[in-house]
C-alpha cells in the first residue's frame, strides 16, 4: 500500500458489493416476483440481471430483493420500483432487456417507462 | 456478482451450536439450486444475541433467523433464497410485528445500544481484508501517517478522553504518551488479548470479528510513540481468534499495510501473534510482557512502569483489545464525535458481555452511562421465570457486585468505583434471589487461588485462607468473629499483594460483605443459607399432610434416603440425604420443600 489513492480504490470497488448489507429506509426497492409462476415465466434472469447492472453502474441506495407470489400471475415476470415518497410503480412481463431499459430509463433518470407498465397492459 | 448475501454467525457461540455443519448445508443446498453464482455465503463475527444462535442474516432483506437448524437449510435455500418468501417461522421473533417484519435494529436487544467497537462484527467477513477496507478500514492509518505528526495524533487520543477498556481506566492518551516520552532505541506496542475473567468474551469476539481493527491501531500507536513492533499477547484457548488474526496479519503484510514504508512513507511496522498458555495472571501487564520474552508467567514490581522499561526492558505500551478498537474511528470522526457520547469522565461506549440469570446471553455495546436496569431490563430481556434481580457481578475476579439498590446508577468508571465495584473488562454476571452471595464471593476466591502464581505470600496464602474461611462459612461452621477476620485480611491482601491479581482478589468478599452482610451472619448465627445454595446448611422434609405416599421420591432417591409405604406419609434419613434436589423436583403434590 502505498498511497491513500491505492486504498480508496479498493474501497470503492469493494463497496459496491458490500452496499447490500446497509439498512436505510430512503434506499429505493427494485422488487422481482419469484414464486413458482414467476420463475416458470423467466423471474431469475430478470432478477439477476437488475441485480448486476446495479452493481456494474455503481448505483448506490438501490435494493434489488426478491418477494413472492402477488396474484397477477399471467402478467409475470413482475418487478416493482418503489421509490421513497412515490408511489410504486409495477412493470410487468419483464425480459432481461427491458429490465435493463428500467434502470437506464427509471432508476438512473428518473422517467417511468410507460409502455411496460401494468396500467399500459390492462388497457 | 452477488444479488444477496447470506451471513451466518461464526463467532464461538454460534459454532458450538452449529455454524460449521449450517454453512456446509448452505453452500450444498444452494449449489444445488444452481444459486452459486447469484448467492454469496459469508462467515462473519459475533451479533451479540449469543442466547439464539446459530444466526443467519439474508441481505438484502435484512432477515434475521435466530436458532437455525441444520435440517432448516434446505427451506431456507428454497423458500427465501430461490422464491423470495421469507421463512417466518425461524426469523426471530422479537422482529416480527404487526406491519411485518421490522429491521433487527428496532428490537429491544439492539435499540439501545450503540456499536462503535463491534461496529463490523457480525457485518462484514473478518477473514477478507477487502471488506475490512470497504468500511473504511486502513483509512486512519494511511491519514495518520500522511497528515499527522506524532503529537498530533497523542494529542487526539488525549482530547476524546478514551480511556483503557481493559478495566483500570487509565487515559489512553496519556499512556501514548509516556511511552513516546522515553527516548529508546528501539520500543514495543503489545496488545493483551488475554482475556480471563470468568463469563467475559468481549475481546474475543473483536478478534474473531473484525481483527484488522486491532492491527491498524497498533500500527497509529506505533507511529505515535515511535514502535516499529507490536505484540498481540492472546489466549490459545481462542483459537477462531488465532486463526482469524493470522490470516489478518498475512493479508495486511501482503497489502504492505505491515511491513516497511507503510503508504509510502518511512515508516516501518510489524506485529507478530504470542500464544497465551491460559493463566489467569498473564492478563496483568508485567506478567504478560514477561510471557511474552520466553519466561514464566510472573508479575514483577512496579516502577519501572512498562512506559519506561517494559518489554525486553524497552519503552512498551500496552493496551487492550476493545481499546484499540475505538482508535481508529476516533482519527476518522474526531474528537467531538466521540466525546458526544458517554458522561463527564467516561467517555464513548463500552461493551458487556451479559451472563448469568439474563435472558438475551451475549454480547452488548452501550454508551456510558447506560444504567444497569436499561441493560439488564431492556436490552437483556430481564431474569428468566420472572426472578427478582438480587445483584450483578462486574469486573469477574477483581470485581465487585452492585446491589438491586443501585440499579439506577449510570455505569461509568467513576460511579463503579463509588459503590465498590469496578468497570472490569466487561463481563457482567446477574444474579437473582436463588444466588447465594457467600457461594459467589467463595466461586471467585477459589478461581483466584487456582490462578494466584505464588510470587508473593499475601497472595498465595491470604488467598487460600479466604477460600478456607468462606468454605468454613458456607458449611455452618463459622462464627461471627470470623466475618471480622475475614474483612481484615481482606485489607491486608489489598495492601500488600505484588501485582493487580492480588490486590483485587479479596473485591469480591468486600463488596458482598458491604451489601449482603446479613447472608454471611444468617450463615454464621442461625446456620441457614437464605437463598438456599449451601447444601450442608439446607434440610429436606416432606410435609405428611400433603404427601399422598406416592412412593415416587423414594424411587427416586439416589442413596435410598426416602421410606414409607405405599398411601403413606414418607420420611427422608438426613444422615443419608446428599441435598440434590431430585425428589423436590419429582413430587407432584407440593409436598417436599427446603428449610
Amino acid at each position: 500500500m502505498k498511497s491513500l489513492e491505492e486504498l480508496k480504490a479498493i474501497r470503492e470497488s469493494m463497496q459496491a458489493q458490500m452496499g447490500l448489507r446497509g439498512e436505510d429506509s430512503n434506499q429505493t426497492r427494485i422488487v422481482v416476483g419469484m414464486a413458482t409462476c414467476g420463475i416458470a415465466s423467466g423471474a431469475r434472469p430478470v432478477l439477476t440481471t437488475l441485480a448486476n447492472t446495479v452493481l456494474e453502474k455503481g448505483l448506490s441506495n438501490i435494493m434489488v430483493t426478491q418477494t413472492g407470489c402477488i396474484g397477477l400471475c399471467q402478467y409475470e415476470p413482475i418487478v416493482e420500483v418503489i421509490e421513497p415518497g412515490k408511489d410504486k410503480v409495477t412493470y410487468v412481463k419483464m425480459t432481461p432487456e427491458k429490465a435493463l431499459e428500467v434502470i437506464d430509463q427509471h432508476i438512473i433518470r428518473g422517467q417511468i417507462v410507460k409502455k411496460y407498465t401494468i396500467s399500459e397492459e390492462i388497457e | 456478482m452477488y444479488r444477496s448475501h447470506v451471513l451466518v454467525c461464526g463467532g464461538t457461540g454460534c459454532t458450538s451450536s452449529g455454524a460449521t455443519k449450517i454453512i456446509e448445508s448452505l453452500n450444498k443446498e444452494i449449489n444445488k439450486a444452481g444459486l452459486m453464482d447469484e448467492v454469496s455465503v459469508v462467515q462473519t463475527g459475533c451479533h451479540g444475541l449469543c442466547a439464539l444462535g446459530p444466526i443467519i442474516v439474508v441481505y438484502p432483506e435484512a432477515t434475521f433467523y435466530s436458532m437455525v437448524k441444520e435440517e432448516d437449510i434446505p427451506e431456507i435455500v428454497n423458500e427465501h433464497l430461490l422464491k423470495g418468501r421469507i421463512v417466518t417461522r425461524l426469523v426471530y421473533d422479537e422482529t416480527i410485528t404487526e406491519e411485518g417484519i421490522s429491521s433487527i435494529n428496532e428490537t429491544d436487544f439492539y435499540k439501545k445500544q450503540h456499536r462503535i467497537a463491534l461496529r463490523n462484527c457480525g457485518v462484514i467477513n473478518p477473514e477478507s481484508i477487502d471488506e475490512y477496507i470497504a468500511t473504511n478500514g486502513y483509512e486512519a492509518l494511511g491519514r495518520v501517517l500522511t497528515e499527522y505528526t506524532p503529537d498530533q495524533v497523542i494529542q487526539t487520543i488525549l482530547d476524546s478522553g478514551l480511556r483503557g477498556r481493559g478495566g483500570g481506566g487509565f487515559p489512553t492518551g496519556l499512556k501514548w504518551k509516556l511511552a513516546k516520552g522515553n527516548d529508546a532505541d528501539q520500543k514495543y506496542v503489545c496488545c493483551n488479548a488475554d482475556e480471563g475473567d470468568p463469563g467475559a468474551f468481549m475481546d474475543r469476539s473483536v478478534l474473531e470479528g473484525d481483527p484488522h481493527v486491532v492491527l491498524e491501531a497498533m500500527a497509529i500507536a506505533g507511529y505515535a510513540i515511535g514502535a516499529s513492533m507490536g505484540y498481540i499477547y492472546v489466549r490459545a484457548e481462542y483459537p477462531i481468534a488465532v486463526e482469524r488474526l493470522n490470516i489478518a496479519i498475512k493479508q495486511a503484510r501482503e497489502y504492505g499495510l505491515l511491513g516497511n514504508n507503510i503508504f509510502g512513507t518511512d515508516f516501518n511496522f510489524d506485529i507478530e501473534l504470542r500464544l497465551g498458555a491460559g493463566a489467569f495472571v498473564c492478563g496483568e501487564e508485567t506478567a504478560l510482557m514477561t510471557s511474552i520474552e520466553g519466561n514464566r508467567g510472573e508479575p514483577r514490581p512496579r516502577p519501572p512502569f512498562p512506559a519506561q522499561k517494559g518489554l525486553f526492558q524497552k519503552p512498551t505500551l500496552l493496551n487492550n483489545v476493545e481499546t484499540y478498537a475505538n482508535i481508529p474511528l476516533i482519527i476518522l470522526n474526531g474528537v467531538e464525535w466521540f466525546r458526544s457520547m458517554g458522561t463527564e469522565k467516561s467517555k464513548g461506549t463500552k461493551v458487556f458481555a451479559l451472563g448469568g440469570k439474563i435472558n438475551n446471553t451475549g454480547l452488548v455495546e452501550v454508551p456510558m452511562g447506560t444504567t444497569l436496569r436499561e441493560v439488564i431490563e431492556e436490552i437483556g430481556g430481564g431474569i428468566p421465570g420472572g426472578k427478582k434481580f438480587k445483584a450483578a457481578q462486574t469486573g469477574g475476579p477483581s470485581g465487585g457486585c452492585i446491589p438491586a439498590e443501585h440499579y439506577d446508577v449510570p455505569i461509568d468508571y467513576d460511579n463503579l468505583l463509588s459503590i465498590g465495584s469496578m468497570m472490569g473488562s466487561g463481563g457482567l454476571i446477574v444474579m437473582d434471589e436463588t444466588n447465594c452471595m457467600v457461594d459467589i464471593a467463595k466461586f471467585f476466591l477459589e478461581f483466584t487461588v487456582d490462578e494466584s502464581c505464588g510470587k508473593c505470600t499475601p497472595c498465595r496464602v491470604g488467598t487460600k485462607r479466604l477460600h478456607e474461611m468462606l468454605d468454613e462459612i458456607t458449611k455452618g461452621n463459622g462464627t461471627i468473629e470470623d466475618i471480622d477476620k475475614l474483612e481484615d485480611l481482606c485489607y491486608y491482601i489489598k495492601e500488600n499483594a505484588l501485582c493487580g491479581l492480588g490486590q483485587c482478589a479479596p473485591n469480591p468478599v468486600i463488596s458482598t460483605l458491604r451489601y449482603f452482610k446479613d447472608e454471611y451472619v444468617a450463615h454464621v448465627e442461625d446456620k441457614k443459607c437464605p437463598a438456599g445454595v449451601c447444601k450442608a446448611l439446607l434440610s429436606y422434609n416432606i410435609d405428611a399432610d400433603a404427601c399422598k405416599g406416592c412412593t415416587l421420591c423414594a424411587r427416586i432417591c439416589p442413596t435410598g434416603a426416602i421410606t414409607g409405604k405405599v398411601k403413606e406419609a414418607h420420611v427422608i434419613d438426613q444422615s443419608k440425604c446428599i441435598k440434590c434436589g431430585a425428589c423436590m423436583e419429582k413430587c407432584r403434590f407440593g409436598a417436599i420443600s427446603i428449610h
